[in-house]
């Protein structure tokens, strides 16, 4: 049976990977006139980049086949 | 013609791109992946209600908060943090940590050792049918309500935060819900609304962090709040000597008596949405420490709900009203908006749709919470006992699938009634908590007094019921009876709440005693896996002291007390 981890993991990989891209997209094309506040902070790409590694982590710690299904 | 309030729209909060879209189109893809990948899993009644009752403790304590985590908690209090200040925040210490620890330690090896499949079905067992009835109806009547209020709250946030049509919301929302309840059961709910929790603290958590860096961190957030509001709305304990020493209009008896005593141990400890899910847990030592782990997980939400309320009164340029159709009408925000306008404040392309999909996992897992109690306590606490008690196990797991649907189609229909008629919402909220304090009157008597009997339990829960309904109604007809319910002229709603649900736990307790008293007790054997002082505790086994339940609750006690202090 596959983990409820590894769900939590994949979603947390995939929005990570978006989001991290979505952030890469804007350093490197800003805006004339940013919507959000801070946004020389870019927290996208370091929050997208955050999901990321803990999602990667989640899906090769509990991939299918694991015997720990939560 | 009136245009109902519900159709009121004010331009949209936010504007999706495109890669907020594909976050939640994979959001909605996600769970009903689950939905169907455990529809196999879902084969008997053990299965598909009980999730065969195989959870560990972190799966089924994150689902027993995140069923609790729906999108109106968060997004009411955040706007009652905004309202009301740090005051709001009793509602996650006090109001839950003490009555979560009380579950784990006290009442949990009761409803674990009887094996019950419901709050109701733990009634019948010590009080008789009446009492189960009693509860199981009124509980019933009250979640599939509830759950179609929710429903249409969550439509309408949807309409003001990102423009959509309040009929997509409803049927996407609740269609999602039915299907991946009926395919897996339990299982997919608890499942769901793990994965949801964590959705939750990754779209939501952000805020707190860019907004604490604007406001120039917490000292100074207090002194922005100070001369933008009062300096009470910083402080948890200090104006509540009072009713009128702080902005919520209620006093340290109403919060310590009436919300940490009655309200809060009624909900944590006998409302079946949150119970079912430790229910769930695999051995005694998982369910005690489940609610633990809720409990460690509860004290950090006001994180994600109560601080951005709090940074919303220091940052946000314009001032948010209460909501009214007048404020409807001007196009004006409202203490309800902002969490979606925080969001829409800091969060660009791509955090945009994550805390979208933070609110819609809350209220998915609100309702998904709602309908799972509601087709457990509908099968076994009143169609098999009341109906039809002779049928196959596999029979009533297809009368759970149906009862699933049937459960989302009244929701949907209380969705549109409540469209019509949106003053529902109020009463339908305030009559739902009234509920749970008798019933936990009727509860702790049953597990801690053995002399206490079933028509003495019976009666006390019908009577603190109807006092509940009563002074209600009282105050609703007579708004001068709030100074003989609230004692207080100057008390507000929540305060009202409060002193209701004291009463009416003191009126279920009088006559639960005083009938036990004039009935014939049962005898100590039939009593034995339901009282305590008759039942041996099964041990937790031979385990490190950091392994033990007490240690952890011993630790999130010690947490609890700290920041309490901290804040007061």
């Amino acid at each position: 049976m596959v983990s409820i981890w590894f769900f939590i993991g994949l979603s947390l990989l995939v929005n990570g990977v978006l989001i991290f891209g979505a952030g890469l997209y804007e350093l490197w094309n800003p805006p004339a006139h940013p919507t959000v506040e801070l946004f020389s902070l870019h927290a996208s790409v370091w929050w997208g980049a955050l999901m990321t590694v803990i999602g990667a982590w989640y899906c090769y710690h509990f991939k299918p086949g694991q015997k720990n299904v939560g | 013609m009136t245009i109902p309030y519900a159709f009121i729209v004010p331009a949209r909060l936010v504007h999706l791109s495109g890669v907020d879209v594909v976050i939640i189109v994979f959001y909605f893809a996600l769970v009903l992946a689950i939905g169907f990948y455990l529809r196999g899993r879902a084969n008997t009644g053990e299965d598909f209600f009980m999730a065969g009752r195989e959870m560990t403790a972190w799966v089924a304590g994150l689902s027993f908060l995140s069923a609790n985590l729906g999108a109106l908690e968060l997004m009411g209090w955040a706007g009652s943090a905004y309202q009301y200040g740090i005051l709001a925040t009793h509602w996650y210490w006090i109001g839950a940590i003490p009555a979560m620890l009380f579950l784990a330690l006290v009442m949990m090896p009761f409803y674990y050792i009887s094996k019950t499949h419901s709050v109701p079905g733990y009634l019948k067992l010590r009080f008789g049918e009446p009492a189960r009835a009693v509860s199981a109806v009124s509980f019933a009547f009250m979640t599939v309500l509830m759950s179609g209020v929710n429903m249409f709250a969550m439509a309408k946030v949807m309409q003001i935060v990102l423009g959509w049509d309040i009929n997509v919301s409803i049927w996407l929302s609740a269609v999602t819900v039915a299907i991946y309840v009926a395919l897996g059961g339990l299982r997919s709910a608890i499942f769901n609304e793990v994965l949801q929790f964590f959705l939750i603290w990754a779209g939501a958590l952000l805020i707190p962090i860019l907004g604490l860096y604007e406001a120039g961190g917490w000292s100074n957030l207090k002194l922005q709040i100070a001369q933008r509001a009062s300096d009470q709305y910083v402080h948890l304990w200090s104006g509540l000597g009072s009713f009128t020493n702080n902005p919520m209009g209620i006093n340290w008896i109403g919060i310590v008596f009436g919300l940490a005593a009655v309200i809060s141990m009624g909900y944590w400890t006998t409302d079946f949405l949150v119970v079912q899910r430790i229910l769930a847990a695999k051995d005694i030592r998982s369910a005690e420490l489940a609610p633990i782990i809720g409990a460690g997980f509860k004290m950090f939400v006001p994180l994600i709900v109560i601080l951005p309320g709090l940074l919303g009164l220091a940052v946000l340029p314009m001032k948010l009203v209460a909501e009214s159709p007048a404020a409807a009408a001007a196009g004006a925000h409202t203490y309800n908006d902002v969490l979606p306008l925080m969001l829409a404040r800091y969060c660009g392309p791509g955090l945009l749709g994550l805390g979208i999909i933070a609110l819609i996992a809350g209220f998915m897992s609100g309702m998904a919470g709602n309908v799972t109690a509601f087709t457990t306590v509908w099968t076994y606490d009143i169609y098999r006992p009341l109906i039809n008690n002779k049928a196959t196990d596999h029979h009533y797991v297809n009368m759970g699938r149906w009862t699933t649907v049937i459960g989302v189609l009244i929701s949907i229909g209380t969705a549109y009634l409540v469209m019509q008629f949106a003053s529902i919402m109020d009463y339908v909220q305030a009559l739902f908590s009234f509920f749970i304090a008798p019933l936990f009157g009727t509860v702790i008597l049953g597990m801690l007094w053995k002399r206490a009997t079933g028509p003495g339990g019976f009666l006390g829960l019908l009577c603190g019921t109807l006092s509940s309904i009563g002074m209600w109604g009282w105050v609703k007809a007579d708004p001068s009876a709030l100074r003989y319910v609230a004692l207080s002229s100057d008390a507000k709603q929540l305060a009202q709440d409060m002193f209701q649900a004291l009463w009416s736990f003191l009126v279920c307790v009088i006559v639960t005693v005083v009938v036990s008293l004039a009935t014939n007790p049962k005898t100590d054997a039939e009593l034995t896996g339901l009282v305590y002082g008759l039942t041996p505790v099964p041990s937790v086994g031979n385990i490190p002291v950091y392994q033990k339940p007490i240690f952890w609750a011993g630790v999130v006690g010690v947490v609890f007390f700290v920041l309490n202090i901290y804040f007061w």
